[in-house]
């Protein structure tokens, strides 16, 4: 469903020009959890900025669901961001002064679906990540693998056919970290969907359907079929 | 309202210490605005007082009077000149003075004594106490019930005072429409009274009060008039020439019009930084918005819909506490000049939109710069 191909992307001009990607091409299939690891600084964050519509490659191109990304006018990339995509940020990036509910319900409130069809469908994926007792709490009332569950339903709400995880398990406890992963691919993962993920974290490995190792801006390892169990 | 409105709005006023300060800000600026706009309002109106009460529909002068207060006497030949244009229903002569009255307990009090017309009366008071016919009556004056009437010992029908050594009789007492500012009581009598009672210089016309035939003669009765060296206005006219002497020839409107713009400036910069504090205080959920597919255009929305509330609840409010203030004011002290016009109420409301579009300003600003890569690298 996705394409990425030879996609190098650099910071600055002249002396101060660093690369943070090199020619990196991959794909992604439906019903597929691809991971990308690799070391810090290796382009990971990069990467993923550049096959969700916020930053303009130098070079390649990003094919979604065949159509080409970076042809697209901004306003089209924010409605592909709104409608086709789901990303959890590494530090969730929710809204401190509203209610779990009203967080999980702000991608649809963004579709301009009417607030009490949001807030029922925020319910409801609240309760999906089982959180229904924690729909009318500020977030930093909550703690963090309750956060992550939050940004997860947030992310999940609009139902994308891409969803994006940066860093899912970095502040969760072992346990957690791989509850969460379990979850994601027992619940989250279908045939209309698929998912990557960006992790540190070896403990999660076995959860990938397939992997991909980035060092220095470039892809060093493509591993097969992880899926094993 | 959108749901991103509603959203937009909980945002700001969950923030309950921020969006208290943004409406107190913003409210004190328009207390301030207001009470002193309205003091200056009050004030100028005041200083004509003589012209509403009086009521003239047109006042011919020399052209050196600045104020009512400037008794500058005319010429007896003036009165005929005007008479005789053409739309000129009737004209009088009318005396503005001031007098200097010995009360009956010996003291001394400078009243402002005005004489109208022997024959029309035109000009006259409404009469609280006694006959208005009472003013042809020997030493005859008439004693305005306004904020000053006290200073007069607060006379009744047959009081009596001395007027430059004349005698001088209470025969009624008048209603004052407006008090004066300047602290002096007011005596009416008759226009040969005043001019034989208070001292004069050789002319004795202070100003002719003109009844056109209708209005649009006043134009003709104005140019004829200034062809014969002298100046006619129209009420509205010598109000606002009034007004301006106050405001630019004394320190009064400078002052006022500085003290308005420092509270401008407060309220600015208490509203404009505590916005741009929210702004920052929100600006990587602001760059989650945009990075989940917020368009600029939304976003831009949402930061004037929340400036806009403050302004607007912070302008109802001040509106309101200006007007008790005032409507206070005015129960304890009967003298107090303030008057809220739509001019100050209109001018405070520009001022609040300024303050609420600087804001904006900032606030969009800063939201329109953010990078969501920013949001994604954490
Ligand atoms: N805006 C930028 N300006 C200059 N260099 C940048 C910028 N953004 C990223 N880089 C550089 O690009 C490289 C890749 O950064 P990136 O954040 O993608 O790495 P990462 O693999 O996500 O690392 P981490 O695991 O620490 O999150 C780094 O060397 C980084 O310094
Ligand atoms: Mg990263």
């Amino acid at each position: 469903m996705l394409q990425a191909k030879n996609i190098t992307k650099w910071f600055g001009e002249g002396e101060a020009k660093t690369y943070a990607l090199h020619d990196v091409s991959f794909e992604v299939n439906f019903g597929e959890m691809l991971y990308i690891v690799g070391p810090s600084g290796s382009g990971k964050t990069t990467l993923l900025s550049i096959i969700s519509g916020i930053l303009r490659p130098n070079e390649g191109s990003v094919t979604v669901l065949d159509k080409d990304l970076w042809q697209m006018s901004d306003s089209d990339l924010a409605d592909f961001r709104l409608y086709t995509l789901g990303f959890v940020f590494q530090d969730f990036h929710l809204f401190k002064k509203l209610t779990c509910k009203e967080n999980v319900a702000i991608p649809l409130i963004l579709q301009k679906k009417p607030m009490d069809e949001a807030l029922a469908a925020a319910l409801k994926e609240l309760k999906m990540v089982g959180l229904e007792r924690r729909t009318e709490l500020n977030p930093n009332r909550l703690s963090i693998g309750e956060q992550q569950r939050v940004a997860i339903a947030r992310a999940i709400v609009t139902e994308p056919t891409l969803l994006i995880l940066d860093e899912p398990t970095a502040s969760l406890d072992g346990e957690t970290g791989k509850r969460i992963i379990s979850f994601i691919k027992e619940n989250l993962l279908n045939e209309k969907r698929a998912i990557i993920i960006v992790t540190h974290d070896n403990r999660i490995y076995p959860y990938a359907s397939r992997m991909i190792r980035m060092e220095d801006g470039r892809i060093t390892e493509k591993a097969g079929n992880l899926d094993e169990d | 309202m959108t749901g991103l409105l509603q959203i937009a709005l909980k945002l700001l006023a969950n923030d309950r210490g921020k969006f208290f300060t943004l409406i107190v800000g913003i409210t004190f600026a328009v207390v301030l605005m207001l009470l002193m706009t309205s003091l200056f309002a009050g004030i100028m109106q005041r200083t004509a007082a003589n012209i509403y009460n009086i009521g003239a529909k047109v006042w011919v002068m020399d052209p050196s009077v600045n104020t009512q207060t400037d008794n500058i006497p005319m010429p007896d030949y003036i009165l005929d000149v005007v008479r005789s244009i053409e739309g000129v229903s009737y004209a009088v002569p009318m005396y503005s003075g001031s007098g200097l009255l010995k009360l009956n307990d010996g003291r001394y009090q400078a009243a402002n004594v005005i004489g109208i017309d022997d024959a029309t009366l035109f000009g006259r008071p409404n009469m609280l106490q006694g006959e208005i016919a009472d003013i042809y009556n020997n030493d005859a004056y008439i004693a305005i019930h306004d904020s000053e009437f006290s200073k007069l010992n607060n006379p009744v029908l047959g009081s009596t005072f001395e007027v430059n050594d004349y005698r001088g009789v209470v025969v009624g007492i008048g209603e004052a429409l407006m008090s004066g500012l300047f602290g002096t009581p007011t005596l009416y009598t008759t226009f040969n009274r005043a001019i034989s009672d208070l001292p004069q210089m050789r002319f004795t016309i202070t100003y002719i009060l003109v009844e056109p035939k209708n209005v649009a003669d006043v134009a003709h009765i104005k140019q004829t008039v200034s062809e014969a060296g002298y100046l006619a206005l129209t009420q509205k006219e010598f109000i606002k020439k009034n007004t301006h002497y106050y405001m630019y020839q004394t320190g009064l409107g400078t002052n006022v019009l500085i003290m308005t713009v420092i509270s401008f400036i407060v309220g600015l910069s208490i509203a404009g930084q505590t916005f741009y504090a929210f702004v920052l205080e929100n600006i990587e959920e602001f760059g989650a918005l945009k990075a989940i597919g917020a368009k600029k255009q939304e976003l831009i929305e949402m930061i004037l819909f929340q400036s806009s509330v403050v302004g607007f609840i912070g302008y109802g409010l001040g509106m309101l506490i200006a007007m008790v203030l005032i409507a206070l004011a005015k129960y304890r002290l009967a003298n107090y000049a303030a008057l809220v016009t739509f001019q100050s109420l209109a001018f405070c409301f520009l001022m609040v939109l300024a303050i609420v579009a600087f804001s904006s300003y900032l606030g969009i600003r800063r939201v329109t710069r953010i990078d969501p890569f920013d949001i994604f690298r954490g």
